[in-house]
């Protein structure tokens, strides 16, 4: 049973190495097909682990030990109901932006290198997520960000490899904060897995490490989440890459990267402390309603999303931060929630640079009639951000604001309407400006976009709507597994080490 | 001990690089310089004085053993370390073809 845990990294990266070997010998519909058939496999094999978990596994845990060595001398896999919802989060939305990329990367020139690069990531991410050992989750973190760098400048534009050295450089320090972090923490417990180090901190009267630690952590793990003091990468970036790489990016990158990592760590190793919590509610209260200003003014659209991306994300943060069992709920199910309607919306921005090869919003005007499918799935998606009631976006916000009133902090609570209410304002600028409106002289022979782009983001758009029936109670395993994994805390080791030495 | 501090000044020199500098490859480097003093500092901590490298060869006691593991770790780092150093550097090449400069405060078409 634990047999499957591997695959997630494996299947990825076999797909990006036999690409980049045959991508150059045949043709196109040989790379289409693989890439689609592994991203299925992967999404299947994702969903199906996280049913297995739930009904079949006792404890909810699997342990895969790489090698055959028990875990604190070998590296050990861990899949529990938090790596489970991330991964489904995760190969859920590359799926989808597999399908879109079909059609939309047609622009570009270079496809199995695109498809090499994609599945790289793909491969850092699920690594990041899977893994229980804390130097291997560094690897599998740069082999994301590297993969990431070199996406951004894929299309060889000046202001693309602007924004990738500029991305690249920031992220390379924040590696280098994350490594030396990871140092200090095996000189003080002398060892890297990270179950065997809940257990020696655990043990340990002084931890005098941990507050320089934690600061090293949320500097590093900040930065690749794009928390606010750390975001000045972000709005460069995301916008810079292809359209479905930004939907990626934004969509599961930063947070597989910087809150999963982030969540793991604190909750899970160092047992989380008052004082964490309330540093990263703060940076999330502030993420929120700084990018969420900044977004306001933006005409750019794609960067106008961007922004979105790092309020959304200081939602997630201040969800999750909260500590208690409704505020990490509230948290797991924005990440999983804005991850659909924001790479939704990304998917929207590129369909409509396909389509008039413009990202300008003052540019563009009453594209409503030549695009009615990407103007609905936009309307759906600019909905369930903004957190209109049927829509998914709604009971998350809600769910992290009630958690805020809960826990006794009306300022944050405040705080998360009013960047609530200022996202429903920019994205009735986007409505207005992009789709409503007269149709200009220019864009009279403006086409929809082909079928593989439409029906990714119809399907995507499909889920926003039905995204508030996880929470009816025969589906409240999937979110409710994985909250119970950050209530845990320090008890991770425990479980982790029993099932391994089973 | 001074071992120590001399590593965090080398770090705080690459650190200088990258904040400070305006040109491109300056940059790199001073990233460079960040990497070579965290491997640096790494392999501080698994060494320990009159130390010997931990290969256990037959009839032999050890006794001063460094500890192997963060030599396989830092080794894993460099190779990292490469790669991002040769992406930087490719895209450092391409920027100068399009803005036929180094200077970071030439290159700024994205606003913000």
């Amino acid at each position: 049973m634990a047999n499957i845990v591997p695959f997630f990294t494996i299947i990825p990266l076999f797909t990006a190495f036999a690409i980049s070997l045959l991508g150059r010998i045949f043709k196109n519909a040989f790379i289409h097909t693989l890439s689609i058939v592994s991203q299925f496999i992967l999404l299947v094999l994702s969903l199906l682990s996280s049913v297995l978990l739930h009904r079949f596994v006792d404890g909810k845990i699997l342990v895969y030990k790489i090698g055959g060595w028990i875990p604190p001398f070998g590296i050990c896999m861990v899949l529990d109901g938090l790596s489970s919802f991330m991964l489904v989060t995760v190969n859920l939305l590359a799926f989808f932006v597999a399908i879109y990329s079909l059609n939309y990367m047609n622009k570009y020139t270079d496809k199995p290198k695109f498809f090499t690069l994609f599945f790289l990531m793909l491969t850092g991410m699920n690594g990041v997520i899977v893994t229980g050992d804390l130097f291997n989750l560094y690897v599998f973190l740069e082999i994301a960000s590297i993969a990431g760098y070199a996406l951004v400048a894929f299309g060889t534009e000046a202001e693309e490899l602007e924004a990738s050295f500029k991305y690249a450089v920031m992220g390379s320090v924040a590696s280098a904060f994350i490594f030396i972090g990871i140092a200090f923490l095996y000189g003080f417990v002398s060892t890297l897995n990270m179950a065997d180090m809940a257990r020696i901190l655990g043990t340990k009267t002084n931890q005098w490490v941990l507050p320089f630690v934690s600061a090293l952590f949320f500097m590093g793990f900040g930065l690749k989440a794009a928390l606010v003091p750390f975001h000045a990468w972000l709005p460069d970036a995301h916008p810079s890459a292809p359209a479905s790489i930004s939907a990626m990016l934004s969509g599961v990158l930063i947070k597989a990267l910087g809150i999963y990592a982030l969540a793991r760590i604190l909750f899970n190793i160092f047992g989380i402390l008052p004082v964490y919590s309330k540093i990263l509610m703060f940076l999330g209260a502030l993420s929120m309603l700084v990018a969420v200003v900044l977004a306001l003014s933006q005409w750019d659209l794609k960067r106008l999303l961007a922004y979105h991306s790092i309020s959304q994300i200081g939602y997630i943060a201040l969800g999750i931060g909260l500590g208690t069992p409704l505020g990490i709920l509230g948290g797991l199910y924005h990440l999983f929630n804005h991850s659909i309607f924001k790479s939704l919306l990304f998917l929207n921005s590129g369909a409509i640079d396909y389509a008039i090869n413009s990202r300008d919003l003052k540019d563009m005007s009453g594209l409503r009639e030549r695009m009615p499918i990407t103007y609905h799935t936009n309307l759906i998606a600019s909905m369930s951000i903004a957190g209109i009631p049927p829509f998914n976006g709604f009971f998350s916000k809600l769910i992290i604001i009630i958690a805020c009133i809960q826990s006794g902090y009306i300022t944050y609570a405040i705080a998360a309407v009013v960047g609530s209410l200022l996202t429903l304002a920019s994205f009735m600028k986007v409505q207005k400006f992009a789709f409503l409106g007269e149709l200009k002289e220019k864009y009279r022979d403006a086409k929809e976009v082909p079928l593989a782009m439409q029906l990714s983001m119809v399907v995507l758009s499909i889920i926003c709507i039905t995204g508030g029936l996880l929470l009816l109670p025969s589906l409240r395993y999937f979110l409710d597994n994985a909250v119970n994994v950050l209530l845990d805390g320090s008890n991770y080791a425990n479980r982790v080490l029993e099932t391994a030495l089973k | 001990m001074t071992l120590y501090i001399l590593c965090f000044i080398l770090f705080c020199v690459g650190l200088y690089g990258v904040l400070r500098k305006r040109n491109l490859v300056k940059i790199i480097i001073g990233l460079g310089i960040i990497e070579y003093s965290m491997n640096l500092f790494f392999v501080l901590l698994g060494y320990r004085l009159q130390g010997r490298a931990p290969i256990d060869a037959q009839h032999q006691d050890i006794l001063n053993m460094v500890d192997p593991l963060p030599q396989a770790v830092v080794l894993t780092s460099i190779v990292i370390g490469l790669g991002i150093t040769a992406l930087v550097i490719s895209i450092a090449i391409r920027i100068y073809e399009k803005y036929g400069t180094f200077d970071i405060t030439k290159i700024r078409r994205l606003k913000g």
